[in-house]
């Protein structure tokens, strides 16, 4: 027999979960849900320094793990914290566990102190959400969180625990089992052979890869079906490193900023097939003029997906690796070699170019000196403006599972929590963080965590001293007025690093920035490298937002 | 994405797990993603622990996409969609005039 209180059963039934670690800030409000996780002492607790930096942290470990990412706040300003790392979760499909403490029941509307409505206020920014009512509620609440953050596509899940369940006390004979994902169904078989047809028929298939193919099984898939029928294929930018950099049927990334040939070849295809992919706007550009004279072939886990924006061909509802295992023995070995010559032809001619690579202090220079510091291997993390595009344009990404982006939300500050939570998952690992100067401010406190835990994160800060593709779409699209987007203060990252207690190099100024970059990257532990860029200097090729992806402004990337 | 938007009402029928927070989970989903909800109707089941829902929404050309949606709810047990004329909302008109 079992005696626990509300807090202490949670903590066994997260055990029971295979959870090994949590991030999380105490309060108030979960004090009693801490002080059960700090007696029992079988899961590492990381304290973050901001809510929403512990949701980027275990979304770091959700996006190189696969499984779901749990987060402790405290209720009121502790959970709305959270929001922005949940709605972020949700729009890239990252598992994730939020639990919260919420003032106890009776207390509830009344304004109680740091009460917040954070069931009401995180429906739009989670997959599925609860408010636990009694003490009994927990045994099937928190296995259902997992079963459903982890199950077909994976999302943000939050569980708001009352302060009064947390100290109530429950007797139980035993834990009940741990929540799983209920089996994926069998793709529809006659949807498979429609669109098996199609693809027979088609003499230049095309495939589009998003996030969708990123994970290991989904990736082995991909890539049998795509080398056993010589299809070659594009990656939205969720998708890259579902096939390595480099392969002879990878054409690269598609969309706002992707290669020019990408985006010619999906107009020039005959048919499309998107996996996993949700066709969003940086993607597919003006949707009237995507992929226009064909018709395409949508295979998504979620229904929803499939129609959502355009209406397919066929339609699989279908987990990525499920879908084309069972499309490839219905396809027939066709010979679509002009298709291949063209593709290679396009992407010699129109494929992304970088200048001043030699340079390790150029926008480009310094992602390529990086990557060949690295060898292939490593996790790389970025925030979102400028340094994101390229990176996701320069960055040899030769796996899934080794590239996390906020690509959905689009949300600066993800990168450094992000890369903390990606090396305490994967110590072994060495995780680099591409970052600016913009984003990096905007999570800035959790240097001290990635201090504390001796994170192996390696923050390689573009810094122009300003809000970057903001004032490029300034210059390119309002005249050139750039208004709000300026960082004149000076900030000197180098000492703010060191204050926090991590080495820290302002590569411009070493004479030898190539051995100080690799010395770095070797050495375990955090360090922030600085690399001064201008402002001025743009991310090339670039489709203007509402424009169609043929579109495509062309210009130095220096 | 879809062409000509018309007055025509559909009523989905949901059956739907009976908590304080379900009404807003379905209302939420409609007001996130623009979709027109005209009338909602609840009333508990007789176990009570699920409730039955009439929506009347709005068709312009997005029905399906819209059931798909709702469905995905994890507190959504069951849809149907009756296309013809909300007759539960229109016997409830015929109550509220009385």
């Amino acid at each position: 027999m079992l005696r626990l209180t509300g807090a202490e059963l949670t903590i066994r039934l997260l055990e029971n979960q295979g959870v090994t670690h949590i991030a999380g800030i105490p309060g108030g409000f979960n004090l009693p849900l801490y002080d059960a996780l700090g007696r029992r002492g079988t899961i590492r607790h990381i304290l973050a320094r901001h809510e929403q930096g512990a949701g980027f942290i275990a979304q770091g470990m959700a996006r190189v793990t696969g499984r779901p990412g749990v987060v402790f706040a405290t209720s009121g300003p502790g959970a709305t914290n959270t929001l922005t790392a949940l709605a972020d979760a949700r729009m890239d499909s990252v598992p994730l566990v939020c639990i919260t403490g919420q003032v106890p029941l009776g207390m509830i509307g009344t304004d109680a102190f740091q009460e917040v409505d954070i069931y009401g206020m995180s429906i739009p920014a989670t997959k599925h959400n609860f408010i636990v009512r009694s003490i009994e509620e927990l045994l099937r609440v928190i296995p259902e969180a997992f079963a459903i953050a982890a199950g077909d596509r994976p999302g943000p899940v939050l569980v708001d625990i009352p302060r009064d369940v947390q100290v109530a006390i429950a007797e139980l004979e035993d834990l009940p089992a741990a929540g799983a994902p209920a089996s994926i169904p069998e793709p529809d078989a006659q949807a498979l052979a429609r669109a098996a047809e199609l693809m027979n028929r088609a003499e230049r298939p095309l495939l589009l890869l998003g996030g969708g193919t990123a994970s290991p099984e989904a990736s082995e898939a991909v890539l049998a079906f795509m080398e056993a029928r010589r299809i070659p294929a594009v990656m939205s930018l969720r998708g890259l490193g579902a096939i390595p950099h480099g392969h002879e049927l990878a054409v690269g990334m598609l969309g706002m900023h992707g290669a020019r040939a990408s985006n010619m070849l999906v107009e020039e295809c005959d048919l499309l097939m998107v996996v996993g992919a949700r066709l969003g706007d940086r993607a597919t550009g003006r949707l009237d003029s995507f992929c226009p004279k064909t018709g395409i072939v949508h295979i998504d886990i979620d229904a929803c997906e499939v129609g959502k924006l355009r209406i397919p061909q066929v339609g699989i509802t279908a987990d990525a690796a499920q879908a084309l295992k069972a499309l490839l023995p219905l396809l027939r070995n066709t010979n679509h070699d002009p298709w291949l010559k063209r593709v290679d032809a396009c992407k010699a001619e129109h494929g992304l170019h970088f200048d001043r690579m030699d340079e390790v202090c150029s926008p480009y220079g310094i992602i390529r000196h990086v990557a060949d510091a690295m060898h292939g291997k490593g996790i790389v993390s970025t925030d979102v403006g400028q340094h994101q595009m390229r990176v996701a344009q320069a960055y040899p990404m030769m796996q899934p599972r080794q590239w996390l982006t906020s690509g959905g939300l689009g949300t600066m500050g993800f990168g450094l929590p992000a890369a903390i939570g990606a090396a305490l998952a994967k110590p072994d690992e060495t995780v680099v963080c591409f970052s600016g100067d913009g984003s990096l401010l905007m999570n800035i406190q959790e240097m001290a965590t990635a201090v504390e835990n001796h994170a192996n994160v390696k923050i390689i800060l573009c810094n122009n001293e300003a809000l970057g593709l903001v004032q490029q779409q300034q210059d390119l699209f309002f005249g050139g007025r750039l208004f709000g987007s300026a960082f004149t203060a000076g900030t000197d990252f180098v000492r703010i690093a060191q204050g926090f207690g991590m080495p820290a190099y302002h590569l411009n100024d070493e004479r030898d920035p190539r051995a100080v970059l690799e010395q770095a990257l070797a050495n375990p532990g955090p360090c922030l490298l600085e690399v001064r860029m201008s402002a001025e200097e743009k991310v090339f090729p670039m489709v203007p937002p509402g424009a169609a992806n043929s579109q495509m402004i062309e210009g130095v990337n220096s | 994405m879809n062409g000509s938007i018309t007055s025509a009402l559909t009523t989905l029928h949901l059956s739907v797990n009976n908590h304080p927070g379900v009404l807003s989970h379905v209302c939420g989903l409609f007001a996130g993603r623009a979709y027109n909800l005209e009338g909602v109707l609840v009333t508990p089941e007789a176990s009570g622990d699920t409730c039955r829902m009439w929506l009347v929404v709005k068709d312009d050309g997005r029905m399906e996409q819209i059931v798909k949606q709702v469905r995905k709810l994890h507190d959504v047990l069951d849809v149907q969609v009756g296309h013809t004329e909300p007759t539960v909302f229109n016997r409830l008109a015929g109550c509220l005039e009385c």
